[in-house]
């Protein structure tokens, strides 16, 4: 009885007390849900192991999540796309040096028989305009993501306080890119997701690209480190070499070459001065 | 895409990484089940024969915990392991570690909540035998326990099936990495909002299976021990 | 080593147990000396069962006090009781005798003997691996006993041991007591059974309503009980 007893505690302690294993080869990555949803890192990661050794792995969250999470020193590298977040990010020294990556672009899916009359167009300001006006179903991220911000952004660039604007139409359900979409379908809203979910996204029902086109709609990804000085448990030399090499011409080239049925998902452009 | 059938094929069909996927969720399940059980069956025991100021609070609590919402304790176990937060200094965030101590504080207060009620019930059978046997305290917690052991494997069962069955706890603790820390739980989260519905349900009802499996078995453990033991 | 204290003579001196608002027993005094069986004899409520957890030590008195061989505190090792309603543990009957062995403080080298010893005193021994739930009552009763006599016990305490049995089994309960009796052990027991009374006291304390009504040797008391109510519960009267 004694002996069973002992042994329970000891493997508890083990379990409890034992830290992770210091220096293994492996990194986390804070990023979005729509870079994992649309299969990007189930393409890109074992690419890497292989050049590297480094395994890589990747909690998806919304963008201002993702930076949550850097911030607490919960990863190693930050991987989203809302510049603005990760400019601050850097400025308040919780990140080293930003890098552009790739970029998609975001596109306005909405239901097939138009309710907002927008479809076709390549003004998405003048179609935000127009769900407001005849308050057509619209579901919003609502998480702080990079998607959720730029719709914000967008919100802003057509005049509308959507804060107070907002009506029975606007569908605020805090969570990420499938869902958001999953919930479209469901009820037959506008929604706007990035490309490359959209591609990827398996549960259409009666959902189409709207608006796409307009230069508003760019989605610009960035990759950053964790400030080593802010987190020492940081692993500096493996993060900066996944940073070191998704912008690298093997890695750019990689991006590139990730397609779902023929159709490129994301474009790189690291070596884009001002990205 | 898949369809019905395809996706059938892909549950049942022997894929690796599904493997390791149910694998894990089975380990951390488990495990949670048995440390839970560990401090859970004492603690009730002894809460169940023991008298003390508040005592009634200290049930009313609980029994309340075990409706402990699972994300809830996920973002307080996610809090203490962060690197910003008390304990993170064991990096444990993240990994399968983590993921059993969330689900063991879940599942905790379940067991030690029918236990006590359990050995309360069969104390009141048992007091006047074993008081007038003499027998310790802790003693008394361990026959209690002991004979008790059919009715508790229904309690082991229920925080068993608490812990296979959530998602919120592992899902933050964990974070769902792909490889490391996904469970059946987290995928069908995953493949539902990737929209790929008939995979999540394929997977849902393995999971379902593997549940009733588990209780199964259990039952047949159950029942030889009775016939032995009556 | 201290010679063995004794539990004789047990005395309860004006012990009342008082719950909320009833007097289970009031006022009691009573000296139990070493011997023949005292037998605990009067109808259901009298206080039987309460005196007799008073003795055993498994209540305290509301008011008085009870010693055991003239001390307050006795641990109480060698005394043992047997239930109306034996409460089997779910293992074994050679099981259940090895638990009370262990309990009593038997090191683990001579419990095997001393179980197949007691389950032959009790007449149990073909039925050693039989799991004691199963058991019938009968059979439950005198495992019960062979856990109490597991103790070595100085007094033997049985509450009503066959109340719930049928003539067979309890003639085989009795036999069994007759012969512990015989062995030295002091054996108390409370029974509102005439026909057993007389079978098996030495010595009768009638009892009514929470209180010692007549304490006498066994053929006095049955030739001559000196109080009414005593005779009226002889005759089989309802005494109230």
């Amino acid at each position: 009885m004694h002996t069973r007893r002992t042994v329970l505690a000891a493997v508890i302690a083990l379990v409890l007390c034992a830290p992770a294993f210091a220096q293994d080869k492996s990194i986390v990555v804070a990023s979005t849900t729509s870079t994992q949803d649309s299969g990007l890192f189930g393409y890109l990661l074992p690419i890497f192991k292989q050049a590297t050794g480094i395994t890589v792995k990747v909690i998806a969250q919304g963008t201002g999540q993702a930076l949550d999470t850097a911030r607490r020193g919960d990863a190693d590298v930050a991987f989203v796309h809302a510049r603005a977040a990760e400019e601050k990010f850097i400025a308040e020294g919780a990140g080293v040096k930003r890098y552009p990556v790739m970029y998609n672009d975001f596109v306005l899916i909405g239901p097939k028989d138009d309710p907002a009359g927008i479809s076709g167009s390549r003004d998405i300001v003048a179609a935000f305009k127009a769900i407001q006006a005849k308050g057509a179903p619209f579901v919003s991220r609502g998480d702080r993501s990079g998607t959720h911000q730029a719709e914000l952004a967008l919100w802003k660039q057509a005049g509308i306080d959507i804060e107070h604007a907002k009506g029975p139409w606007y569908r605020d359900i805090g969570q990420g890119m499938g869902a958001a979409l999953n919930t479209a379908a469901a009820m037959n809203a506008y929604v706007l997701a990035d490309r490359g979910t959209w591609i990827s996204f398996k549960n259409r029902h009666d959902l189409v690209i709207a608006v796409e086109g307009d230069k508003k709609l760019f989605n610009q990804y960035g990759v950053i480190l964790v400030n080593p000085e802010k987190h020492p448990n940081v692993k500096k030399e493996y993060g900066q070499a996944f940073i070191d090499w998704l912008i690298s011409p093997v890695g750019q080239k990689a991006i590139e070459g990730y397609k779902i049925d023929g159709q490129q998902l994301f474009f790189p452009n690291a070596n884009v001065p001002g990205a | 895409m898949h369809d019905g059938s395809s996706a059938l094929a892909l549950v049942l069909g022997g894929d690796p990484a599904l493997y390791a996927i149910v694998w894990l969720s089975l380990v951390v399940s488990v495990s949670a089940t048995v440390f839970a059980a560990a401090f859970g069956l004492p603690l009730g025991a002894l809460l169940a024969l023991s008298h003390f100021p508040g005592r009634t609070a200290v049930i009313v609590v609980m029994n309340a915990f075990m409706g402990l919402p699972p994300v809830v304790v996920g973002l307080a176990v996610y809090l203490l392991l962060s690197r910003a937060g008390p304990l993170g200094s064991l990096g444990l965030l993240f990994t399968p570690r983590a993921m059993i101590i969330a689900q063991t504080l879940l599942v905790l207060p379940i067991i030690a909540a029918l236990t006590r009620q359990t050995v309360e019930d069969f104390w009141a059978e048992y007091r006047d035998e074993l008081t007038a046997m003499r027998i310790a305290p802790l003693a008394r917690v361990a026959t209690l326990l002991w004979d008790a052991r059919f009715s508790l494997v229904t309690t082991l069962l229920a925080g068993f099936g608490r812990a296979a069955a959530e998602v919120g706890t592992v899902m933050i603790v964990g974070g769902n990495i792909n490889g490391f820390t996904r469970v059946m739980t987290t995928t069908i989260a995953l493949e539902t909002s990737k929209g790929d519905l008939p995979l999540a349900i394929g997977l849902g009802l393995f999971l379902i299976s593997l549940i009733v499996l588990v209780n199964a078995a259990a039952w047949g453990v159950r029942r030889a021990g009775e016939v032995r033991a009556g | 080593m201290r010679p063995p204290v004794s539990d004789l003579p047990l005395v309860l001196d004006a012990v009342s147990v008082v719950t909320r608002e009833v007097a289970l027993v009031r006022d009691l005094s009573l000296t139990i000396e070493p011997g023949a069986p005292t037998v605990l004899l009067g109808p259901n409520g009298a206080g039987k069962s309460t005196l007799i957890r008073l003795a055993m030590g498994l209540i305290a008195p509301t008011s008085g006090r009870v010693t055991w061989g003239g001390r307050a505190e006795s641990d109480g090792r060698r005394r043992a009781m047997v239930f109306q309603r034996p409460v089997m543990l779910r293992r074994s009957a050679a099981g259940n005798v090895s638990y009370a062995l262990r309990a009593a403080g038997v090191p683990h080298a001579a419990r095997a003997r001393r179980v197949a010893e007691l389950l032959a005193q009790v007449d149990l021994a073909p039925l050693a691996g039989r799991p004691a739930r199963r058991l019938s009552g009968g059979e439950q009763q005198r495992l019960a006993l062979a856990r109490a006599l597991a103790r070595d016990p100085e007094v033997l305490f049985l509450d009503e041991p066959t109340a719930s049995l049928d003539p067979a089994a309890t003639k085989a309960v009795e036999d069994i007591l007759r012969a512990v009796a015989q062995s030295g052990v002091k054996i108390v027991m409370a029974t509102h059974d005439l026909g057993q009374a007389h079978r098996l006291a030495g010595e009768i304390v009638f009892m009514l309503r929470g209180g010692v009504r007549e304490c006498a040797p066994a053929d006095r008391f049955f030739a001559a009980p000196a109080t009414p109510e005593a005779a009226a519960f002889m005759r089989g009267d309802l005494v109230i």
